[in-house]
């Protein structure tokens, strides 16, 4: 066992750090309050190489492993999750077509991604069906050679910006489930493509989320992503790839909110001593410390696994479902010791309770990891495994 | 037994439940969003005798009693949180310790016009460094004849931008420590009361509070509330009741969150079937609603305890610490049995996440209630 970070590494965290205290913590604040795009962020971010850490290098990205992509994305969390979610989006777009798309569709879509600045979304989730992925209702008809795409998805992070959506919708019957449920990748500018309304969200408001419609919209056998019925597949897979993101999501946020409570406990008095010294207080930031060093070890832990070709649903679930209901909880604990300073907008510990809670919704609720988890202990039992 | 209301106290909750369904529910998102003060919904409160419930009828009062007050204070708080806050602000930390330790000519003054709803108080403790240590008080009150000058900071006040009049607690002897402070009754708009903009708060965004500064602000004698020293006493003994009043709006909020839990579970369909019909749902409605039937029973005990006139801090304290943490949990629990649909601004789910937050802060934080019921135990 080794927990020391490479030379690379090192210098990957300290890039990400740097440009986290220098062009994000300043501006976050202000970004969410007015729900703001963090557009100059992500040119900057785009120019250091922050946008499509997991995209391989033969089609201009990074080629990061997830255990060096998370270690970035702590960092850009520990300023704003909003802007970490922002930032990830074209990762997540990118996945699917990494795993199943052909060459000349990873030269296209993903080579947009790293020529110039620009976005990508990824669309599964719909009004009807968030949880219940295989409950979708988009349809795609096949007429002749060609598809008929009609539908709407909703929650799609930098939905509005983004040039081409990976989208998944229904090839089969409804009462085929998963196995009706194809990929494809749709071009922003195909007619019949439109973007709906903009979600006013409760945090994570610097992310762009919003409804994106599709009616009529022709696509061709070089939209398709995979082979027809595999989506549900390939979005799962996309899933355990990406939840691990989920989980740096939360580190950053723990991080934060405990680098900000041991500062202000040493700072704040009551009683005629600092808070920090009473017990109440060090055994919260004891938990807090905790969690967020447990997170950390199941993140890397579903980071490695991955980077090792042994990707398994239960380890992300893991770092995902612990991670985010740890941050919650943390973030909670971080308001309670600022007390009534920590509910007002002045300080940041209001603002990653807001955060933190998207964590535990977005890609697979906690409810969601724990049915994968608890399925797959069943499984492993019943198999004897 | 608790369980068994008078028919007036059935009354008047249902009366307020109605009127919160009618008049609160539907334009709490909108005032919460504009940071907007319901000052037309707060003067149907009035007409409906809610800013002094447990006062007599002689000062302007409802003339009924705790019981009452908070279940009026819960039923608001269904509907609006911040109406809640307002109202239970006005109740227990104004009229009550103006009643109870003011003179006659003082409640002429002070809460006569404010129990019937014609003006509105506030309460003036927590200073930028006194919040849970309420004790370091640096507000100065120094005494030149038949006068106090007053000079300091106050912040978090709420009802405070709105508000007609305070108590204000001060120290008048530094080297005293508790027994230094001092409590007045003072009109927002003398010379030298000023007032800040509103606070930028998390959640209960339709309740202003501001910051307060009090430069060379004179005030009669006429205006001590009970005598110099009495001002921590009375800060305790009336923080006792506002955490009546506290609770029984953390359990508002949350019955407000449960019961849209509760509805949105049985229309809202994951693999086929309701998602009331899973397990884990399930679970979380069966915990929430127990959890606010316990709340409510440790909120009603505390109230009847202070109608019967039997100290009631540890009680008050449970009741506000237990209500307050459960309202954290339900409507948490309320945002996650929503998905994405509880994170969005389209439903009342997310403020209600956020309005609850606050519960575990003011009046106490949930640290200052745990120090108040482990004295309370070890001292027995």
């Amino acid at each position: 066992m080794d927990f020391s970070l490479n030379d690379d590494q090192q210098r990957l965290i300290a890039t990400a750090r740097k440009f986290t205290k220098e062009k994000i913590i300043p501006v976050a604040q202000k970004l969410d309050e007015h729900g703001t795009f963090p557009s100059e962020i992500c040119k900057e971010g785009w120019e250091l190489g922050l946008m499509n850490g997991e995209v391989p290098q033969e089609y201009g990205g990074l080629g990061l492993s997830t255990l060096d992509h998370v270690l970035m994305q702590e960092e850009i969390n520990f300023g704003c999750a909003g802007i970490g979610t922002t930032l990830a989006g074209n990762n997540l777009a990118a996945m699917p077509l990494i795993l199943a798309g052909t060459e000349e569709q990873k030269k296209n879509y993903l080579g947009q991604l790293t020529d110039s600045c620009s976005f990508a979304a990824y669309a599964c989730s719909e009004p009807d069906a968030g949880s219940d992925v295989a409950g979708m209702r988009t349809t795609v008809r096949k007429v002749g050679d060609e598809w008929i795409l009609n539908g709407i998805k909703r929650w799609i992070t930098n939905g509005a910006y983004a040039n081409w959506y990976t989208t998944f919708a229904r090839t089969g019957d409804a009462t085929d489930r998963h196995k009706g449920i194809t990929c494809f990748v749709v071009p922003r500018d195909l007619p019949g493509v439109s973007v709906g309304r903009k979600e006013d969200k409760l945090g994570q408001r610097a992310s762009n989320t919003c409804d994106i419609i599709y009616e009529d919209v022709k696509l061709t056998k070089a939209h398709l992503v995979g082979a027809e019925g595999q989506g549900f597949k390939v979005a799962m897979k996309t899933f355990d790839r990406s939840r691990p993101w989920i989980a740096a999501g939360a580190t950053g946020i723990m991080r934060r909110a405990l680098e900000e409570c041991t500062k202000y406990a040493t700072e704040r008095k009551a009683f005629g001593q600092a808070i920090g010294q009473f017990q109440a207080i060090q055994f919260m930031l004891a938990d807090m410390a905790m969690k967020y060093e447990a997170t950390r070890l199941l993140m890397l832990k579903a980071a490695w696994n991955i980077g090792q070709g042994k990707l398994d649903a239960i380890e992300s679930a893991y770092a995902k479902a612990f991670g985010a209901d740890s941050a919650m909880q943390v973030a909670t604990d971080a308001v309670q010791i600022f007390g009534g300073y920590g509910y007002t907008k002045e300080y940041p510990v209001e603002k990653l309770m807001r955060d933190a809670k998207l964590l535990q919704i977005y890609e697979g609720t906690s409810q969601i990891q724990r049915m994968v988890i608890g399925r797959s202990l069943i499984a492993a039992a019943s198999a004897g495994v | 037994m608790l369980t068994e209301l008078t028919d007036e106290q059935r009354l008047l909750r249902d009366t307020c439940r109605e009127f919160a369904e009618k008049e609160l529910k539907p334009n709490a998102s909108a005032w919460d969003r504009a940071h907007t003060f319901p000052a037309e919904a707060v003067k149907k409160c009035a007409e409906l005798g809610l800013f002094a419930v447990a006062v007599p009828e002689k000062w302007g009062g409802a003339g009924m009693d705790n019981v009452a007050y908070a279940l009026a204070v819960e039923e608001i708080s269904r509907g609006c949180a911040s109406t809640g806050v307002t109202l239970s602000v006005s109740n227990s930390l104004y009229c009550d310790p103006v009643y109870k330790f003011g003179t006659d000519a003082q409640r002429e003054r002070f809460l006569t016009p404010f129990a019937s709803g014609q003006k509105l108080g506030c309460f003036g403790l927590t200073e930028p460094n006194a919040g849970s240590d309420a004790a370091e008080q640096r507000t100065l009150a120094v005494k030149k004849g038949d006068k106090y000058v007053i000079n300091g900071t106050k912040n978090w006040i709420t009802n405070g931008p709105v508000a007609d009049a305070m108590v204000l607690f001060t120290i008048t002897d530094p080297s005293k420590g508790t027994k230094g402070i001092t409590a007045f009754l003072v009109e927002t708009n003398a010379p030298g009361f000023l007032r800040q903009k509103a606070d930028e708060k998390l959640g209960i965004c339709a309740s202003p509070s501001c910051t307060m500064f009090f430069d060379n602000l004179e005030v009669h004698e006429s205006q001590r509330l009970g005598n110099e020293g009495d001002g921590f006493k009375i800060a305790m003994a009336t923080l006792d009741g506002g955490r009546i009043g506290i609770a029984a709006q953390a359990i508002g909020i949350a019955r407000a969150a449960f019961e849209g839990a509760r509805e949105y579970a049985k229309v809202r369909k994951t693999f086929d079937v309701p998602i009331s019909n899973h397990q884990a749902i399930q679970f979380m409605l069966a915990d929430m609603a127990t959890e606010i039937s316990a709340a409510q029973l440790l909120t009603l005990r505390a109230a009847s305890m202070k109608d019967a006139g039997v100290r009631h801090s540890r009680e008050s304290s449970m009741a506000k610490l237990y209500a307050s943490e459960m309202s954290g949990r339900v409507t948490d629990k309320s945002v996650q049995i929503h998905g994405g649909m509880g994170y969005s601004k389209e439903l009342p789910i997310e403020r209600h996440f956020r309005d609850a937050r606050i519960t575990e802060i003011y009046e106490g934080t949930s640290e200052i209630q745990r120090l108040v019921i482990a004295n309370a135990l070890l001292k027995a």
